[in-house]
């Protein structure tokens, strides 16, 4: 008898988030194709069919008001639920602001060894083993998943969604949901971003910004570059939190998702955080001057220079390649 | 009642009433205030102190910083010495016009050389004031912006009257024969001239009401006197004479001032003493970026905002009004955070004020308050918790402190381990800015190539602090001091040499090091200039560049230091050309204070951009030389956003050295 | 209202980490413990609830070195009680541990809220929170920027992708892991720190060492190799420019 491998579906506002996919892509990873088997959990109200393109042997459906959108107080005594009765080998949960909600809660009612920042599930013998990253990307640590079943929380990067995605939906199973009372916590509704002037994630050039940058005037000098280039500036988190640019240009986990022709990262060390935010970027080229900035794992190409003595140049040069 | 008697009678009441009213407000505004300030003193070296009164209030040897304008002012205030026996004269005259009218002072009222030069003076008075009225009127020069202008013209109209109507009254005595000493007043008599048709008792009359004009004018300006910006002639004295013997960079602990009463009583008589001449103003780097900070507004402010506190509390002692809850507050109210976080600590207003008022020393302690609320913009916060835990304020490790050493092919000497003859103390800049990197790396080479016995304290040093008292977090400036003055008691050493003016400004006067004897701190341009001079150090490719030097405020105002870095220009090969403002009058880069960490306000023009356009306005210069790590990372970037980049170039003093060896 | 903040203290990023020869844990002879940012930052905002609504705010801080000053620190800027646990446990204690250890201490205060850090960077094994929150069998609710008290619940900002935020409501007592406060960390001037140091007083609670199973074994730690990394672009400002704007070029950039 095989292994079953579960993930918790992430939706937001009736639409299946794209980190389902890369759960699904990781599940698949971490499972013997033909032995084990890939459960989708999913919870939701009115929602059975969202999971039809994940790449997932079966999807265990719960439907109940109280789970139509994302609450930890809802979810958690669901998934304890399912977990309990399927004893699952793994649970792949998002290591986001739903998934990383309630995993540390399920780990800590269930007595289930939890591992998180996941990057790579894969098969190793018997076992399943996992990549992941801690200390803000610099090491990467590896290790045997725990038995009997194991909780993780999977960042994006290891996987591109499209490994996720099936032709064909897999069967839905219903399955009562528990009874939801008394919940303490309640969604009261969302806010919309501010509408910034842009939308960073349909630009194709994007020059982002970090604490490298050092003070708001400096931006000048990105938007210059960004100007010469036809492109867009955006930022990390720290400039952001500066108010130094809006939210609206914010890449990360807790800001936009970019896939840009162009990502050029100045003055970013590059969190796992950000990078969530940018790493399907199709070229990413950092400028740091510390060497071992872990944005130089994902970029394609590097400049040790500093960003403030880079960008007048850069400019300058630009402006004179595109009129030459 | 005859007139003689009644002219004692108003004499006498409105002498009686101008003192009173004179002597009642100084005694609030200066008494009364001053003594609920903090202490100060002691005040030592009686001799010195007596000899500045002389040079600066009998000499008024600042004023003339400003040629023109200092001339007149010397005139005016002599004229009012000198002429203030006319006055006493004026005064006995009417107490004992009813029984001796027409009285004359023994001596002072019979010496023809004294009547000479009183009437000279009168005339040279009031021509200043003609020229002071001219300037304030007519001219209008910034340096005016925002003192009380309309105040000043009426007190030169004062005195333009008080001149006059001397000369009238004499002018008259002298028509009508009784003055003995008519022969020895030759501006009086062409004014009597001038007044010689009249008939006798019309000459009378002129003479009485010019005397009254004469002596009531002078009355008035003694009862508005207090709280003005001409409270500086009562004070002046008392100000100069206590001046701050102290190096100026030497600043006092102290817990931070929230309301004006924590002051030391020493600065409160600065606040009183502000002429609001404005010559500070006009040398202020921040004021001229466009920073709200104007030394002058401050001193100004602070003046009135005492003399505001001192009514408030009298009115609520006798239970006339809310208590101090309604009142405004000073640190950040009446002198806005901007303000107080705009200085740059450059001491350019210092050392331009006429009366010695020190307006860094108050505005340090007013910062040392909105740092132990927390008041600061959020660089600030970084740069100083930075410092606190890594001892940089750049966030880097302690252990990364002296990577910059590890291009250097003969290792330098662990001072913490080996006795050196010269403790090189590098500097947080030197240390970790990219900019300054190759700077100090060269400097480790002229070192070797003098053959210098020299170490560093490798991650054992911190940084100096001097900024960061300047910043106001005093708690961290003395637990840097604490730190460093740990390590360097385990070294042994001669001398500590340091290529940074503001590290060399703290250890010099505020580690106590100097103090038992102990090891004397140098500036790097100091030590070159002794190993050139002593043959130590040869420079043997003379350089042909024509270039200019910019004196670090740390380096010239504070320390006097101008004379070794030219000495070594020079002995480079070098042609050094000077700037217009050279020596203590040279512009700030505006890092200082602690401004190089914080947020850039919003500027008219960046201190080091207009340095740098002095710079490239002088002929033919190629070369912008500094002896400052913070004004090397400054200038080079001001030579970018200028646009000079190709015009000049930004080199330190050490590169020009190892160029030339 | 009472408001306990726990905290715990990370390795300094600043610091080059080094593997221990074990290959499988840090090498802590060199590094320096920080407080973890967050946990920074949910103190923060328990200080602005405090100045907000008078609540009172306990700082609870686990592990050996460097809990001293956090807390002192802690007391310089407000807080009114500080408790250190576990000062003789060795380290690292993972996040099971540490929220078995605080959820003891816990128990007893009986606050009406809980705030701590939504993440470590050196959790392995996840947040602290959410486990925390089951054992004190309190709600829990991540990734909060902001919230606002009121009669027996809260409302909270909770952040999601993209920018935008949802308004949650949570019943107390609850445990609320923050991701940002409402304003940046405030400074906090060395010489408070110092009277803090003379006049604060912290409660010390031993505690035994608590039961850390549920982690995950670690067969290897180190560092991501150089060959994975990028292609460094070598030069001056000028050389590196140029040969930026040739990868633009060939890229169909320009």
């Amino acid at each position: 008898m095989g292994n079953e491998i579960f993930l918790v579906v992430e939706h937001l506002r009736g639409q299946l988030r794209e980190l389902s996919y890369t759960l699904a892509a990781a599940a698949r990873a971490a499972s013997r194709s033909g032995e084990d088997r890939v459960t989708a959990a999913l919870l939701g109200h009115g929602a059975e069919h969202l999971a039809d393109e994940l790449d997932v042997d079966q999807v265990l459906y719960v439907d109940h008001p109280a789970l139509a959108e994302f609450t930890s107080d809802a979810y958690r005594p669901v998934l304890v639920g399912l977990i309990e009765a399927h004893r699952p080998r793994a649970v792949l949960f998002g290591d986001t602001t739903i998934g990383a909600d309630v995993a540390g809660g399920i780990s800590a009612r269930l007595g289930l060894p939890l591992v998180s920042g996941c990057l790579a599930l894969w098969q190793e013998g018997a076992q399943i083993q996992y990549l992941c990253k801690v200390y803000a990307g610099k090491i990467l640590v590896e290790g045997e998943l725990p038995g009997p079943t194991a909780l993780v929380t999977m960042i994006p990067g290891a996987y591109r969604p499209e490994q996720g995605r099936a032709a064909h939906p897999a069967e839905v199973k219903s399955v009562s949901a528990p009874t939801l009372e008394k919940l303490r916590v309640r969604l009261k509704g969302y806010v919309e971003p501010e509408v910034g002037d842009v939308d960073i994630t349909r630009e194709p050039i994007l020059i982002s910004v970090g604490r490298g940058i050092q003070r708001q005037d400096n931006i000048e000098l990105a938007q210059e570059l960004a100007d010469a280039l036809a492109g867009t500036v955006c930022a990390s988190r720290p400039v952001v939190d500066h108010g130094w640019l809006p939210t609206s240009r914010l890449v990360g986990k807790s800001g936009k998702m970019v896939k840009p022709k162009l990502y050029l990262a100045l003055g970013i060390s590059g969190a796992p955080e950000h990078m969530e935010g940018m790493s399907e970027s199709e070229l990413i080229i950092g400028v740091n001057t510390d060497p071992s900035a872990p944005i130089f794992g994902i970029a394609r190409f590097g400049v040790g220079v500093d960003v403030l003595d880079l960008l007048p140049v850069l400019s300058e040069k630009v402006r004179a390649a595109k009129a030459g | 009642m005859a007139y003689y008697t009644l002219k004692s009678l108003l004499v006498a009441l409105a002498l009686l009433t101008a003192m009173g009213v004179f002597g009642w407000r100084v005694y609030l505004l200066l008494w009364d205030n001053l003594r609920r300030g903090q202490p100060s003193g002691p005040f030592r070296h009686i001799a010195e102190r007596a000899k500045g009164v002389l040079i600066f209030v009998a000499g008024q040897l600042r004023l003339f910083r400003l040629p023109v304008p200092g001339i007149a002012h010397f005139f005016i205030f002599w004229g009012f010495i000198i002429l203030s026996l006319t006055i006493l004269q004026a005064i006995v005259e009417g107490l004992a016009s009813w029984n001796r009218p027409g009285l004359i002072l023994p001596l002072l009222g019979t010496f023809g050389p004294l009547a000479l030069l009183q009437d000279l003076l009168a005339v040279l008075v009031a021509l200043a004031v003609i020229y002071a009225l001219y300037v304030r009127l007519v001219i209008d020069p910034v340096r005016y912006v925002g003192s009380h202008k309309g105040e000043g013209v009426k007190v030169l109209a004062f005195i333009f009257t008080i001149m006059l109507s001397l000369l009238m009254m004499n002018g008259t005595r002298i028509n009508l024969g009784e003055d003995l000493l008519q022969s020895w007043r030759p501006a009086s008599r062409i004014v009597g001239l001038l007044l010689s048709a009249a008939g006798e008792g019309a000459q009378r009359a002129i003479g009485e009401t010019a005397y009254f004009i004469h002596l009531g004018v002078v009355l008035i300006f003694l009862t508005e006197l207090p709280g003005g910006k001409h409270f500086h002639i009562v004070t002046s004295v008392p100000a100069v004479f206590l001046r701050n013997l102290d190096p100026p960079g030497q600043l006092q602990p102290g817990d931070g001032v929230r309301t004006v009463e924590e002051f030391r009583w020493r600065h409160m008589l600065d606040f009183y003493t502000c002429t609001e001449c404005g010559r500070c103003q006009d040398y202020c780097p921040a004021y001229a970026s466009g920073s709200p900070l104007s030394p002058k507004v401050l001193m100004m402010g602070l003046r009135d905002h005492l003399m505001e506190r001192g009514s408030a509390r009298r009115l609520s002692a006798k239970g006339k009004l809310p208590d101090s809850a309604s009142e405004p507050v000073l640190v950040g109210g009446v002198l806005s955070e901007e303000l107080l976080w705009g200085c740059t600590t450059c001491l350019a207003c210092d050392q331009e004020c006429p009366l010695f008022i020190e307006h860094v020393a108050p505005l340090v302690d007013m910062r040392r308050h909105l740092v132990l609320e927390g008041r600061m913009d959020e660089m600030l916060q970084v740069a100083l918790s930075n410092l606190g835990r890594y001892g940089n304020s750049f966030g880097q490790s302690e252990r990364a402190r002296a990577r910059w050493s590890q291009g250097i092919e003969t290792r330098i000497k662990d001072a913490r381990r080996e006795p050196v003859e010269y403790l090189w103390f590098v500097g947080d800049y030197a240390s970790y800015n990219a900019t300054v990197l190759d700077a100090t790396r060269k400097a480790a080479l002229v070192f070797q190539r003098a053959g210098l016995d020299f170490g560093i304290l490798y991650e054992g040093e911190r940084s100096a602090g001097n900024d960061v008292r300047r910043a106001g977090e005093e708690g961290l400036f003395e637990m840097l001091v604490e730190q460093n003055l740990r390590t360097l008691a385990g070294c042994s050493y001669q001398a500590i040499v340091t290529t940074d003016p503001h590290s060399y400004n703290t250890l010099k006067h505020e580690y106590g090091l100097g103090a038992n004897g102990r090891a004397p701190v140098l500036h790097y341009s100091e030590l070159l200039d002794r190993l050139i001079s002593s043959g130590r150090l040869s420079l043997s490719k003379p350089l042909t560049y024509r270039v200019t030097y910019h004196d670090p405020c740390y380096l010239g105002r504070y320390n006097g230091v101008y004379e070794a870095p030219r000495r070594v220009i020079e002995a480079t090969g070098c042609a050094l050309v000077e700037m217009p403002h050279h020596h203590d009058r040279a512009i700030c880069c505006g890092a200082g204070g602690g401004r190089i960490w914080m947020q850039e306000a919003q500027l008219k023009e960046r201190p080091s951009e207009r340095r740098i356009r002095e710079a490239a306005e002088l002929e033919g210069v190629q070369g912008f030389v500094v002896a400052c790590p913070k004004d090397l990372t400054m200038y080079k970037d001001a030579v970018k956003t200028t646009g000079y980049e190709g015009r000049l170039a930004v080199m330190d003093l050490i590169e020009i050295v190892h160029q030339a060896l | 209202m009472n408001v306990v903040v726990p905290v715990k203290l990370v390795p300094d990023l600043v610091e080059e980490l080094e593997i221990a020869p074990s290959g499988v844990e840090l090498d802590t002879t060199f590094g320096r413990l920080v407080l973890n940012e967050f946990d920074e930052h949910a103190l923060e905002q328990a200080l602005l609830l405090k100045e907000r609504s008078g609540a009172t705010v306990t700082v609870l801080a686990a592990g050996p070195e460097g809990a001293e000053e956090v807390l002192y620190s802690a007391a310089a800027k407000g807080a009114d009680r500080l408790v250190r646990i576990g000062a003789d446990l060795p380290r690292p204690a993972n996040s099971h541990a540490l929220a078995r250890l605080f959820g003891a201490a816990i128990r007893e205060m009986a606050p009406d809220l809980v705030l701590i850090g939504v993440q470590a960077h050196d959790s392995l094994d996840g947040p602290i929170g959410p486990m925390l929150a089951e054992g004190l069998g309190m709600p829990y609710v991540g990734y909060v920027s902001g919230v606002t008290l009121a009669d027996g619940c809260c409302t909270v900002r909770k952040e999601y992708p993209g920018g935008m935020t949802a308004e949650v409501e949570v019943d107390l007592p609850a445990v609320l892991g923050i991701q940002a406060a409402e304003q940046p960390p405030r400074y906090v001037a060395i010489s408070k720190v110092r009277q803090a140091m003379k006049e604060a007083t912290i409660e010390q609670r031993t505690a035994a060492e608590p039961d850390a199973s549920g982690a995950a074994a670690v067969s290897r730690m180190y560092k991501p190799e150089t060959g994975q990394r990028a292609i460094m672009i070598e030069g001056d400002i000028e050389a590196v420019a140029s040969g930026l704007v040739d990868i633009f070029r060939e890229q169909g950039l320009l």
